[in-house]
């Protein structure tokens, strides 16, 4: 390494690490300053680091406001939500990699053609089914529409379609039936993909919002995204410390769970994206 | 159920062709396992797709819920208003600024941040991943939120650093020709790690061989980036345009929660117009919409595979 390369390379590492702070810095900001009071967080210039430590805007999050009642409410919608797409989409992808069936293939291209359809073109007919069904505005009406997903079931399948057919074919001249080979044989090995698949899920669901604005017509059933979107531009939106608390309380479960599970991100992306 | 059994044992026996009982059989389990998904899927998201299309040539309205025989055929009608409707054409050509800009601009960032991370960093490259990924996982919702204080002219943390060097920052989101500007920034800051994420992983796939040919042959560091990476790297481009841009042409939540569409319409999506028109009840006029932003979505695809395929 000459000294010009080292120099070089000094360089780069500082340019990606003030990125990184430029990254993360906000996260960071949000998390102190959640511990503010009011008028500190809106004193000139900023702080960053707290000079009176309160939980205030917690307290006021938790009492006043029902945010204990949106976290469980996002939490049902996105383990149901999450649990169901597990199961529906390891189904029907195992059938669409390794079973032969009349209309496999109008069921592959049907499915893929959505992918690209943006969520709000769904979204008027979606309110007048849901509407119809009497679901607006229950746990049902939330989950429903997004249980059975393209995305889903495309990861399942390319994976799927990596399990050797002998070994299958061998369970089946051993005497075991479909569902039991689905069961004991492919999900076992379908494990980093279902690991992959539950996370991306649940996180979708978890910051999910144009559908649970619409679906959840009263407070006791807003999702944590909806519940600070509405707050922070009602007649909370000059309440600072309670913004930066419920943002806190939306995003740190999603950032701790990533950095715990960031290399199933990264599988997923690897599997799904460059094929 | 043992006796179903029986006939592809026998089929596996010798005879070449299934039986028709085994044929019948393995469309029977073949289905059992893709109905669950396809039903929900018909139901939920097929249906709907193509009802949205239905409706968009009718004049239905929230209050048609209750009465829906009311409901009448209004053929192109929607789409001709569209044309009309001033705030629809206004919220049109922000969102082609949001994506004529922003799509280049964070693939661009995103592009530079991998091939640094790639060249340079050996040790803690985890950290680096983890660190430009954060805001990609995160909800979109609180983002916006917590930009929105960073944003504040006085107290704000954007401009308390300005200040720092001397430059007095200007009020971003109140600003009618800033607001814009400043929201594609930052989505470039929130989406780039996504598309930096798979960058990195494209270049990591490219044969180090190759570019010591390149070397042999007397190219310099940028003739290998203009002849070697960019080249092999194109079916990754290609993949990261067309999400980034399906994502960025649907863009509301930033508008929503940091200014309402304001100031004076300046920030107002086609998704967020679509949505509020949602909210008033013209269901017809929201579909219709939101199917002339599929069908932008569709011809931009179209474009990014006709300007990025690969030549072979």
């Amino acid at each position: 390494m000459t000294a010009r390369d080292r120099v070089a390379a000094a360089v780069l590492h500082t340019l990606l690490t003030v990125g990184l702070v430029v990254m993360a810095g906000p996260f960071l900001w949000m998390l102190l300053s959640s511990f503010k009071s009011e008028a500190e967080i809106r004193q000139v210039p900023t702080t960053w680091w707290p000079r009176d430590w309160t939980i205030n805007g917690y307290r006021e999050l938790l009492g006043r406001l029902d945010f204990p009642g949106y976290f469980t409410n996002s939490v049902v919608v996105a383990v149901f939500t999450t649990a169901g797409n597990l199961l529906f989409c390891a189904a029907a992808g195992y059938a669409l990699a390794k079973l032969a069936f009349p209309g496999r293939r109008a069921l592959f291209v049907v499915v893929l053609g959505t992918i690209m359809v943006p969520s709000i073109v769904t979204l008027v007919p979606l309110f007048v089914l849901t509407s119809n069904l009497g679901l607006v505005n229950t746990y049902a009406g939330l989950v429903l529409p997004f249980l059975a997903q393209a995305f889903g079931v495309f990861l399942m399948r390319q994976f799927m379609l990596s399990i050797p057919d002998d070994l299958l074919e061998a369970a089946r001249i051993d005497g075991a039936g479909e569902f039991r080979i689905f069961w004991r044989i492919v999900l076992p090995l379908c494990r980093p993909a279902l690991a992959t698949l539950g996370i991306l899920t649940f996180l979708a669901s978890w910051n999910n919002f144009l559908w649970p604005l619409v679906a959840a017509t009263t407070e006791d059933r807003y999702t944590l995204p909806v519940a600070l979107a509405l707050y922070s531009v009602g007649q909370n939106r000059a309440r600072y410390d309670l913004l930066l608390a419920g943002s806190v309380v939306v995003v740190v479960p999603v950032l701790i769970v990533f950095v715990l599970l960031q290399r199933h991100f990264v599988r997923g992306i690897a599997t799904t994206g460059l094929k | 159920m043992t006796a179903v059994r029986a006939a592809p044992a026998v089929a596996a026996g010798g005879v070449r062709r299934a039986p028709a009982s085994g044929r019948a059989r393995r469309a029977l389990t073949g289905w059992g396992f893709a109905l669950p998904f396809a039903a929900l899927f018909l139901v939920f998201t097929a249906g709907p797709v193509v009802a949205s299309l239905a409706m968009s040539f009718t004049d239905i309205r929230s209050a048609d819920l209750r009465e829906p025989l009311a409901v009448e055929p209004v053929g192109l009608d929607n789409y001709t208003r569209l044309f009309g409707d001033e705030l629809f054409l206004r919220a049109a050509g922000n969102t082609t600024i949001f994506v004529v800009l922003g799509v280049p601009f964070t693939m661009a960032l995103a592009l530079l941040v991998a091939i640094g991370v790639n060249a340079g960093v050996t040790r803690f490259r985890t950290v680096f991943r983890v660190g430009y990924y954060l805001p990609v996982v995160t909800s979109i919702v609180a983002i916006a939120v917590v930009w929105r204080f960073l944003l504040q002219p006085d107290s704000g943390l954007v401009n308390s650093l300005l200040g720092l060097i001397g430059v007095d920052g200007p009020k971003w989101l109140d600003d009618t020709s800033l607001a814009l500007p400043t929201l594609i920034v930052m989505a470039a800051w929130r989406n780039l790690g996504f598309a930096m994420v798979i960058f990195l992983a494209g270049l990591q796939a490219i044969p180090q061989d190759l570019y010591e040919a390149a070397r042999i042959d007397g190219a310099g560091r940028w003739a290998q980036f203009r002849y070697v990476t960019l080249p092999v790297l194109r079916p990754t481009v290609l993949f990261v345009a067309v999400i980034t841009t399906i994502g960025y042409v649907q863009f509301f939540e930033e508008p929503f929660v940091m200014t309402q569409g304001g100031p004076l319409d300046s920030t107002l999506s086609a998704a967020y117009h679509t949505y509020n028109q949602f909210g008033f009840g013209n269901y017809g006029y929201a579909s219709a919409m939101s199917y002339v932003l599929f069908l932008v979505i569709v011809l931009l695809s179209i474009a990014w595979f006709r300007l990025l395929r690969s030549e072979s």
